[in-house]
């Protein structure tokens, strides 16, 4: 009996993550095969790496990815953390349940949903002020910065939750303004939290297909959109390429990310505090 | 920060001088008609002091009594919803907390973990805006003062506890505050370094005169610590007095548990002398005599004897002395330095009295089940009204 629970154990773990990685492990396989049909193995080859730098139109949807992602992660993490910081240090105040949930509410809304509004905004803003002007760039930015603030806010907010309050309070009492309370205690503190928003904010905006086909306009191409009409013309090898190295990034990013969080919680403990 | 600097108020007080007991001195704290309510219920509850210069005032109260509140309105991080605090003269009740006089040291410590020691007790002078070169001069001889020299670099997360509570202790006195609120400053220390911190404590504050303010849940930390003691209960102050004031002399049956131990019998007024009453006990089969305290016969009053006062005997006490039960040792507790048996009487009641260990011996004044006499003088009885 003792030996079977762990072998049954063993095995659905196994299927389980079989279940999880060998599509993205076959993809990054065959990312490296010589043939040009996608699904026959014709020997280990770099060739499509290499063909990946010729191709004007990745390369430049690329571009365009990484400076929507950089642009929207950093803004997400400013107003986030804004957010945040108006959720757990204003005190109690009535209906802060209901903000509370609100900020995290675009998390579980549909994309398709959140997409079009967005669109919809866009459109009629454009006819009410002339801005902006089109769709394109911007748009896809503004809409990244909307979604992922709400993941940067969650993240900040729990780690401003579990922060000894006593410490803004001492910084105070020892005659720190609150805004520089903020400054020199809160913020060096919520830093590690803020990082790992910013990086999956990064890693959100770079993956997003849906909400930026709603907003993104002539001309605007991100990556996730041309390797989508691409593959709506047959598959091809460099898309396997290229597919590897996002799944390299975004790993390397959500890595990243989840170790800020651990350590940033083990390295300054939040003081249990006594009865009073 | 030297010793030449000791100021006069300290030596008076020394000297035994009671500020609160002289009209021409004006009190340095004086908080009036203080109330604070959380949901309509008071945490504080029209509370006054006077705290003077100096003094080293301790706050006791267990937990829900509204000390904590009270301390947090001093500093300033609760606004009261009636009352006036007013420090050296100057009215703060309205005055946000980084621009108030005085300094706290958290029971939590609050050192700020992504600062070393020596940043952590810069803080609160680098908020005045003072010279780096002052800065790191006061820094270095407050972190002297507290015996952490040389420890400037490390992080707090580097340091015992009771290294750390002398960090908190130098960050809030470096700015030389005209008060210092300490919250529970010893809880976290384990018993030893208490004995000695407390001792540290009691220097510190004779070597800089400030006013230091403690909040305590613990009865023995106060006793030892403060000039003052306000016992507090349910939002107010129950007694304000001396340790010993309140320890032998309590003014109700609340501050006589809650200060010590104390075996409380109720009864009422049977017969009263010019100085002496007696009181036939409802729970106790004889008469017990106390000071007369202003009662009359017929009054239903508790009568209050602390276990150190009362004399255990395995033969009754010669001569005629009063207040002597006749019971058997029931229970008994060793502590080294005393002993403390709990006696049963005849009619059933258990009462603690604990013996001074005067002599080494392996052998005890009584054992387990052995029949006793307890007695005590008549004087050493407490009458307690309410």
């Amino acid at each position: 009996m003792r030996r079977r629970y762990p072998t049954f154990l063993i095995s659905v773990l196994a299927f389980g993550y079989a279940f999880l990685y060998v599509p993205i492990i076959l993809v990054m396989v065959y990312s490296f095969n010589d043939s040009r049909l996608v699904s026959i193995w014709g020997g280990f080859s770099l060739r499509w790496y290499g063909e990946l730098l010729h191709n004007e139109q990745i390369i430049d949807a690329a571009w365009l990815s990484l400076r929507v992602a950089v642009m929207s992660a950093t803004a997400a993490t400013v107003l986030g953390t804004l957010a945040a910081l108006a959720l757990t240090r204003m005190g109690r105040y009535r209906g802060r349940f209901l903000f509370t949930g609100m900020v995290a509410a675009p998390l579980v809304m549909p994309e398709i949903i959140t997409g079009l509004s967005l669109l919809l905004l866009f459109v009629s803003l454009q006819d009410l002020v002339g801005w902006p002007n089109g769709r394109g760039a911007l748009t896809i930015t503004l809409s990244h910065i909307t979604f992922s603030m709400a993941y940067v806010a969650v993240i900040v907010q729990s780690r401003l939750a579990a922060m000894d309050a006593t410490l803004e309070e001492a910084a105070m009492d020892l005659g720190g303004t609150p805004f520089r309370v903020t400054l020199d205690i809160t913020l060096p503190l919520v830093m590690p939290a803020m990082l790992s928003g910013w990086l999956l904010a990064f890693t959100l905006s770079l993956d997003d297909l849906v909400i930026t086909s709603f907003v993104s306009g002539p001309g605007a191409s991100t990556l996730p959109m041309v390797i989508y009409s691409k593959v709506k013309l047959g598959l091809t090898p460099d898309i396997n390429a290229l597919a590897t190295l996002i799944i390299v990034v975004v790993t390397l990013c959500v890595a990243c990310a989840g170790w800020l969080t651990l350590s940033g919680n083990a390295k300054s403990p939040t003081v249990a505090r006594t009865h009073n | 920060m030297s010793d030449s600097a000791k100021p006069p108020q300290r030596d008076a007080a020394r000297a035994n001088s009671r500020p609160w007991d002289d009209p021409g001195q004006k009190p340095f704290v004086q908080i009036t008609g203080l109330t604070k309510r959380f949901a309509d219920t008071p945490a504080v509850n029209d509370v006054s002091l006077d705290v003077y210069k100096g003094e080293l005032f301790a706050i006791l109260g267990g937990s829900g009594s509204g000390k904590t509140t009270l301390l947090r309105m001093l500093a300033g991080f609760e606004q009261p919803d009636a009352g006036r605090i007013v420090i050296d003269g100057v009215d703060m009740t309205l005055i946000p907390p980084y621009a108030r006089p005085l300094n706290m040291m958290f029971q939590s410590y609050a050192l700020f973990p992504h600062m070393t020691v020596g940043q952590n007790v810069a803080y609160g002078l680098r908020k005045e805006g003072l010279p780096r070169a002052d800065i790191r001069q006061r820094v270095n001889e407050i972190l002297a003062l507290v015996k952490l020299e040389g420890l400037g670099n490390r992080k707090p997360e580097q340091l015992s506890g009771g290294q750390k509570q002398r960090v908190a202790l130098a960050r809030a006195l470096v700015k030389r505050p005209k008060v210092l609120l300490l919250d529970e400053p010893l809880a976290a220390l384990d018993k030893k370094l208490r004995e000695y911190t407390q001792f540290e404590l009691m220097n510190i504050q004779d070597q800089l005169g400030i006013t230091f303010l403690v909040v305590t849940h613990d009865q023995e930390e106060a006793m030892t610590l403060a000039t003052r003691i306000a016992v507090m209960e349910a939002g107010k102050f129950v007694q304000i007095g001396t340790p010993t004031e309140i320890y032998e002399f309590p003014r109700n049956r609340f501050v006589a548990d809650f200060f010590g131990t104390i075996n409380l019998f109720a009864g009422s007024v049977a017969a009263l002398s010019v100085d002496t009453l007696r009181l036939r006990a409802t729970d106790l089969n004889g008469e017990i005599s106390a000071p007369a305290s202003g009662c009359t016969t017929g009054d239903n009053v508790w009568i209050g004897v602390r276990p150190e006062k009362i004399a255990l005997a395995k033969t009754a006490p010669e001569g005629a002395p009063r207040n002597v039960f006749k019971g058997v040792v029931w229970d008994l507790g060793y502590y080294g330095n005393l002993t403390v048996y709990r006696v049963k009487l005849e009619n059933g009641r258990i009462i603690q009295v604990s013996a001074q260990n005067r002599v080494r011996s392996s052998e005890r004044v009584a054992e387990w089940y052995d029949e006793v006499y307890v007695s005590w003088d008549a004087h050493n009885s407490v009458v307690l009204r309410e």
